[in-house]
């Protein structure tokens, strides 16, 4: 089944929260190049899975391997040092700092030489040209001013900021947390395409939503959590909507439907 | 005519013409009322100086006009600089902490005790000058990163914790002062570094003092530090979405830590200028200096939530206060219209960040 490249690979994943355990085992696979979209009912422990892959959580025990290494993240830093980047449901963007400031936040550039190393310089020209050219490859150079503050953006730009952030700078892996849940159709359309742009230019994609058109639309594979487990992975054009659905809901089991079901 | 739908068939064609002229303009006034105001807004928005400027610009000019001559001469412009010089000293620290939507309320307390520590350290114990001063500077850190732990490790919120600190720093100082001034012949004597900021240099009938000197030398840095250093960025985003912030990998609680060791720095080279400007040590002194602090801050167009605002607004904010009370003074007004004005600005300035924070 797995001829392709493993990226990222989550084993038995534990995470519990006094009496209530979000994560009970859970494991994940993401291959090279896809569009892993990852559904779950609320409280299937999705969020406490993407934390744990993004350096957010520590989970209890469990192992996550990044290209067959075994690795551990003690914050988020570690999973952005480790080439692994998520864009997080509430966007994490600094809504008064300009749109480059904000691509570099928490990695900015220094100038060469004592300005850098002595008076700890920004090198601005050098991130502003950067930020210019990174958001032109994604088609986001409709905004005109690189230097407008993130608040003076619409919705559908602002993700368009973080998505291009995390692109950006991503070696491996990007997540993306309901990226389209606060957008129009329009603007949702534009970050679909996003996703698409991001997994054509060589990365994995982990798509975590509730918008089953979309999930349809762009995965390449479908992980569906329940109660803190993967309990199938499916492909589009194996399943429909509606057996996503059941199945997520508990009210179908995942090898009711024989065709494109594989244990995994 | 050219107005299509809404005034139709009935009326007569005179009246029609008349309606359409009129009724075209004043629609196209609205538009332009209209831009003009969304124009304004998104100045502001991105220029949060712009607005203290222009107040300053507007005061000087008024005041100019009331009281003449006298107002606008170098020596009257030098005095009101080191007038603010204490608060805008203060005032630096404070921008930093509001930046992070913090307040401090002990930065007066805090100059209070570091000046006292300068004061008996080279008086009383007779260390040299030099160390008197860098042992100030230091309880300053100290007192700065006491207030910092208190806010970052055990999540107390900034209002309690500078509260609480206030009194404890001002207790402090009456202790260790044992509330006795030093007089200022004794520091002249034993301690002349710790008059050097009320010295002058005479420039164009100016005579500015070291300490105002000091004043915007420190404007300088700390804009340097704001704008041009990854430490100004992330003070920035912590103050604006801290959640945000932590996410983009920005280790919040170490620059809210290293911010109020900042400020408490400040206190303290405040605390120095506050011992050149009145020549004595007094655990009494610059009792009003927390809140006159935070008005200069607020009305530099600092936002009291936090990630909005520039550090020059703060000195412009200063010069407001200082301007207002200095020609209120020379009009010969009582002094309680001095601070009945200076209310007004505050109360202005926060609704015009109001207006200004929405997009």
């Amino acid at each position: 089944m797995n001829n392709q490249k493993m990226v990222l690979e989550a084993r038995k994943l534990v995470k519990r929260y006094g009496h209530v355990t979000a994560l009970d085992g859970a494991d994940l696979e993401l291959h090279q190049g896809e569009i892993l979209a990852v559904i779950g009912d609320n409280g299937a422990g999705k969020s406490s899975l993407i934390k744990a892959l993004s350096g957010a959580l520590v989970p209890d025990s469990g192992e996550i391997l990044l290209d067959g290494v075994p690795i551990s993240f003690r914050s988020p830093m570690d999973a952005r040092n480790a080439g692994i980047e998520t864009v997080y449901q509430n966007l994490a963007v600094s809504p008064s700092l300009n749109i480059a400031d904000n691509l570099y936040l928490g990695r900015e550039k220094r100038r060469p030489g004592i300005l850098g190393s002595v008076f700890r310089m920004l090198d601005r020209k050098a991130m502003h040209d950067e930020a210019k050219q990174k958001l032109g490859e994604l088609g986001l150079l409709t905004i005109q001013n690189i230097n407008q503050a993130v608040e003076t953006l619409s919705g559908g730009q602002r993700q368009g900021v973080a998505v291009a952030r995390s692109a950006a700078f991503a070696r491996h892996v990007v997540i993306m947390d309901e990226p389209t849940a606060a957008l129009g159709v329009k603007e949702s359309r534009r970050v679909l395409n996003l996703i698409r742009d991001v997994r054509d230019k060589g990365l994995s994609v982990i798509l975590i939503s509730h918008n089953m058109p979309h999930v349809f639309e762009v995965a390449d594979r479908i992980h569906i959590h329940r109660l803190g487990q993967r309990i199938a992975v499916i492909k589009p054009d194996t399943h429909t909507m509606s057996e996503a659905v059941a199945i997520m809901t508990g009210a179908m089991a995942p090898d009711e439907h024989q065709a494109g079901a594989f244990a995994a | 005519m050219s107005q299509p739908d809404t005034l139709k068939t009935s009326q007569a064609a005179d009246h029609e013409l008349v309606a359409a002229a009129a009724g075209g303009n004043f629609a196209s006034f609205e538009v332009e009322k209209v831009a003009f105001k969304d124009k304004l807004h998104r100045f502001f928005h991105s220029h949060p100086t712009a607005a203290p400027t222009i107040v300053l610009l507007l005061a000087i000019l008024a005041f100019s006009s009331i009281v003449g001559e006298r107002f606008l001469q170098p020596f009257n412009m030098s005095l009101i600089l080191q007038q603010v010089t204490i608060i805008g000293i203060l005032g630096i620290a404070q921008t930093l902490i509001i930046l992070t939507a913090g307040i401090d309320l002990s930065v007066g307390a805090i100059m209070v005790l570091t000046s006292v520590v300068m004061g008996r350290m080279s008086i009383e114990v007779g260390l040299p000058p030099s160390a008197a001063l860098a042992i100030g500077l230091l309880v300053g850190a100290l007192a700065g990163f006491i207030n910092g732990q208190l806010v970052t490790r055990f999540r107390l919120p900034p209002f309690i914790v500078t509260l609480g600190t206030w009194n404890i720093f001002f207790a402090l100082n009456l202790w260790y002062s044992k509330s006795e001034t030093i007089r200022s012949q004794a520091i002249d004597q034993a301690a002349p570094l710790l008059h050097w900021t009320g010295k002058t240099v005479e420039l164009f009938g100016a005579k500015l003092s070291y300490g105002s000197l000091l004043m915007l030398a420190l404007f300088f840095i700390v804009w340097y530090a704001l704008n041009w250093t990854a430490w100004g960025r992330h003070v920035y985003a912590t103050g604006d979405d801290p959640a945000a912030a932590r996410l983009a990998g920005i280790r919040t609680d170490r620059v809210l830590l290293s911010v109020y060791v900042a400020a408490g720095f400040i206190c303290a080279i405040g605390a120095w200028a506050l011992i050149g400007r009145i020549g004595s040590v007094s655990p009494q002194a610059g009792m009003t200096a927390n809140l006159d602090s935070i008005t200069a801050v607020v009305i530099g167009g600092c936002s009291l939530f936090g990630g909005r605002g520039a550090i020059f607004g703060t000195l412009i904010g200063a010069l407001i206060v200082g301007v207002f009370r200095n020609g209120l003074a020379l009009a010969g007004v009582d002094v309680l219209w001095q601070e009945f004005t200076i209310g007004v600005l505050i109360i202005v300035a926060v609704g015009m960040d109001q207006w200004i924070r929405k997009v």
